[in-house]
């Protein structure tokens, strides 16, 4: 890495974990004067991470950062990046709902205030997204929370590229152009490559591979929290790209299951679902005792489409036919899967309690046999199923979720990456039991953002902004497939 | 846009909706009794609606960055035992007293950003705390109002009655500090998302300070402006306020969450509320009927605007 005093930013080993979960392992990364820098990378590579150290909103537990060659020395801050002329247009919008466009633009601009502020507020967003989306068709007075997320975006960024009593240096754009149509997206790229050219730097993230190679000048690319590329954009062509990105050093891999070359449609469909925004009706299928794999980049409609399948459980509408009982293990344990004050025991026997119902109440004993089966079955580590749920380590509670859909009278069992966070010894045990469950007749459908576990599934679909793009057989299944069908074609 | 247009547009029909309760319930109030319609009787409907809208304003400005609070009507109580006891007696402690249950207000929403607490509870529990230090203040109804604060409240204004400029200029000096100032665009945004102004680099303790301070403040004014009608105090004197300040905020247009507010809005709710606690006696139902008859008031607000949501979404 050659370092020169042309550097807006340069960072040495910045490192951040969360937890356990190491976001960045040591990144080392630069940014150069009038330069527009490509960061791509799969979910949960730390491109993210990367930018909130940059931004100030996130702080990093070890490294060293430089701007303009100077080192940081203060305790870095939003306040701190936004004196050295950083901006960040972050992924999920940063606009207040309930503000106007003008007072939105005063937000970050603490030097619009005094008499006839709103004027000058109005004034330096209107010309700001005047000249980077002619036409918008945005008013200065309008209130944000009225217009569509589409020009939300455009607000947000235009806000980002104004300029008052501080120079502008660097804005980060993560993920600019997901809420934009194909015009505004292009009038934007035309305006960074402008703004590049007029010495502001950029560092552009994105999951449109086309974007960050016809629109930047150097590219990093992220894995695991770590720069595993880093070139010219010259240098890179989307194959080359997609398969930096891809597993370059293989790590301690699950073993790859014995493939099951089971023919599909000898058994009876027990799901059919078409997402809601597909538009050529395909359809999500699934036969009794199928594992299905719901892939994709994160939250590209897979949650979505598990959660049409539970509503439809045992009727059918339009778009979705569901035979049989229905139960969700859900991803996001603290939000939608335990229930905090409750032992571990009635956790795991909550989806059950209609059959465990003597007299109009619970019958205590069914309820305490239930949880010492699956206690034994799912080995959830506690001395005594009537301790509180949250005694359990992360992996333990995520059994416990496990032992309530499979415990449950539920012949189709819905997944939303519930492997988020959870150990390898705890995974394996849980893929085990999953096959022996579907080869018993029990269909599973599972959303995972972890490549490895497509092994574990019969056939996956592969879903982006909202809709079904691919599906791929258990023996058509690579990494790279996957990948490809993720990124959006350009054509 | 057409007026018709205009008028029929989702937005217009929200903002307009706490003036056109009002209006409609005073329209019923002279139709029941005509000899209402006259200074006097304005006057003596709206006499207490200047204390309501100050603790309605107190209320909005926590709801602003959306908490709640529990303890507004407690607190003007406590602020009215001050001002009929130590302000009375001795000017300087009292002011000094005052000064002090701002600055505790203030703290408390210090209190709650710094330790993520739900405000709810804070306020439920603090309630206790005002209403105890009130009765140790005034442990009996008395106490006597410094006679300026009666000289203010008791105003006579040609023309238009006192209550009804007063509340004007109460809705107007809270508009412009908190619609029309950068600072008060600020501080709404906090309700909106903070996260973003966090981002933007404001910081959120000062912001929630400011509020509750702020809420302190016009919590002070209404225990004064209350004890300059009645003369004495009362520990207990102003415990319906607390659900009155919510409910005048909600029927003047504002929300829960999401920093939405209106402080023109927020003063007019309250007018609403004074003016059906009349409209009822002119309707000779006892007053033990009031709440009631205010609940079902909020109810037909709401409804209203439920509907109007509706056509917006």
């Amino acid at each position: 890495m050659s370092l020169s005093s042309n550097d807006i930013v340069t960072l040495r080993g910045v490192a951040k974990s969360y937890g356990a979960v190491r976001a960045l392992g040591g990144v080392d990364f630069r940014v150069g004067l009038g330069e527009c820098l490509g960061l791509v990378g799969h979910n949960g590579a730390g491109k993210s991470t990367l930018m909130n150290v940059l931004a100030g909103t996130v702080s990093s537990d070890s490294g060293a950062m430089e701007i303009h060659g100077a080192a940081i020395n203060e305790k870095y801050s939003v306040a701190v990046a936004n004196s050295r002329g950083i901006r960040c247009v972050f992924q999920e919008l940063s606009l207040c709902p309930n503000l106007t466009v003008a007072e939105n633009a005063q937000i970050i601009h603490p030097s619009l205030k005094g008499f006839g502020w709103r004027k000058r507020a109005d004034a330096l967003i209107t010309a700001k997204l005047d000249e980077i989306f002619p036409g918008h068709g945005i008013d200065g007075d309008e209130l944000v929370g009225d217009l569509s997320i589409g020009k939300r975006q455009m607000v947000e960024i235009a806000r980002a590229f104004t300029v008052t009593a501080q120079s502008l240096h660097l804005v980060i754009l993560d993920e600019p152009t997901s809420s934009l149509d194909v015009v505004t997206a292009g009038q934007l790229l035309a305006y960074i490559r402008k703004s590049v050219e007029g010495g502001t730097s950029c560092i552009l993230i994105s999951h449109v591979l086309g974007e960050i190679l016809d629109y930047a000048d150097r590219i990093v690319v992220m894995k695991d929290g770590r720069v595993v590329a880093e070139r010219a954009a010259s240098e890179f062509d989307r194959d080359s790209l997609v398969s930096a990105m891809g597993n370059v050093v293989k790590e301690a891999r699950i073993e790859a299951h014995e493939q099951r070359e089971r023919e599909r449609g000898t058994t009876p469909v027990v799901v059919s679902a078409v997402p809601e925004k597909q538009t050529d009706g395909r359809a999500l299928v699934a036969h009794k005792g199928e594992i299905i794999g719901l892939a994709g980049l994160a939250s590209h409609g897979q949650t979505h489409t598990l959660l049409q399948v539970y509503q439809a459980a045992g009727k059918s509408d339009k778009r979705s036919r569901v035979e049989g009982p229905v139960a969700l293990v859900a991803g996001d344990r603290q939000t939608d899967g335990v229930f905090h004050l409750w032992s571990i025991a009635r956790n795991v026997g909550i989806r059950s309690i209609r059959s465990m119902v003597k007299f109009g109440l619970i019958d205590q004993e069914a309820e305490q046999r239930l949880a010492d089966e699956w206690r034994e079955r799912i080995k959830i580590k506690t001395p005594d199923m009537d301790n509180n749920i949250l005694s359990l380590s992360g992996g333990n509670q995520q059994k416990a979720l496990f032992a309530r859909a499979l415990g449950s009278d539920a012949e189709i069992v819905l997944m939303d990456d519930p492997m988020r966070g959870v150990d390898i010894g705890t995974k394996l045990e849980v893929y085990d039991l999953i096959r022996a469950e579907s080869e018993r007749g029990r269909t599973f459908l599972w959303y995972t953002t972890e490549m490895d576990e497509l092994n574990n599934c019969d056939h996956t679909y592969v879903f982006r902004s909202g809709q079904i793009v691919a599906e791929l057989s258990r023996n058509e299944l690579t990494e790279e497939k996957v990948l490809q069908s993720s990124f959006e074609e350009t054509a | 846009m057409t007026i018709m247009e205009r008028i029929t547009n989702p937005r217009f029909l929200r903002s307009a909706l706490p003036l056109a309760s009002f209006a409609v319930l005073l329209s019923l109030i002279f139709y029941v009794q005509p000899r209402a319609m006259s200074y006097f009787g304005l006057n003596l409907m709206l006499q207490y609606a200047v204390p309501i809208a100050l603790a309605t304003i107190a209320q909005m400005f926590i709801l602003t960055v959306n908490d709640l609070d529990l303890s507004i009507g407690a607190f003007v109580g406590l602020t009215a035992s001050i001002g009929a006891t130590l302000l009375a007696d001795n000017p300087v402690v009292g002011v000094c007293a005052l000064a002090a249950c701002v600055a505790a207000y203030g703290a408390i929403g210090a209190l709650i950003h710094w330790r993520n607490l739900p405000s709810i509870v804070v306020t439920l529990g603090m309630s206790f705390v005002w209403l105890g230090i009130a009765v140790i203040i005034l442990p009996t109804p008395g106490g006597t109002s410094p006679a300026w604060i009666k000289a203010i409240m008791g105003l006579k204004v040609p023309y238009i009655p006192f209550p009804i400029i007063a509340a004007a200029v109460i809705a107007i000096v809270v508009q412009v500090l908190l619609m029309h100032t950068s600072y008060g665009a600020t501080l709404r945004g906090a309700g909106g998302n903070p996260r973003a102004i966090e981002r933007a680099g404001w910081s959120l303790l000062k912001i929630k300070i400011v509020m509750y301070s702020a809420a302190g403040f016009f919590g002070v004014l209404s225990g004064l402006s209350l004890i300059g009608l009645t003369s004495a105090a009362d520990a207990h004197i102003a415990d319906r306020y607390t659900l009155y300040s919510i409910a005048g905020v909600i029927l003047g247009g504002g929300e829960f969450v999401g920093g939405r507010v209106s402080p023109v809005g927020a003063v007019i709710g309250a007018l609403t509320l004074t003016l059906t606690g009349s409209f009822l006696i002119f309707l000779k139902i006892s007053p033990d009927w009031q709440i009631g008859a205010q609940g079902a008031i909020l109810i037909v607000v709401l409804a209203l605007r439920a509907l109007i949501k509706r056509r917006e979404g």
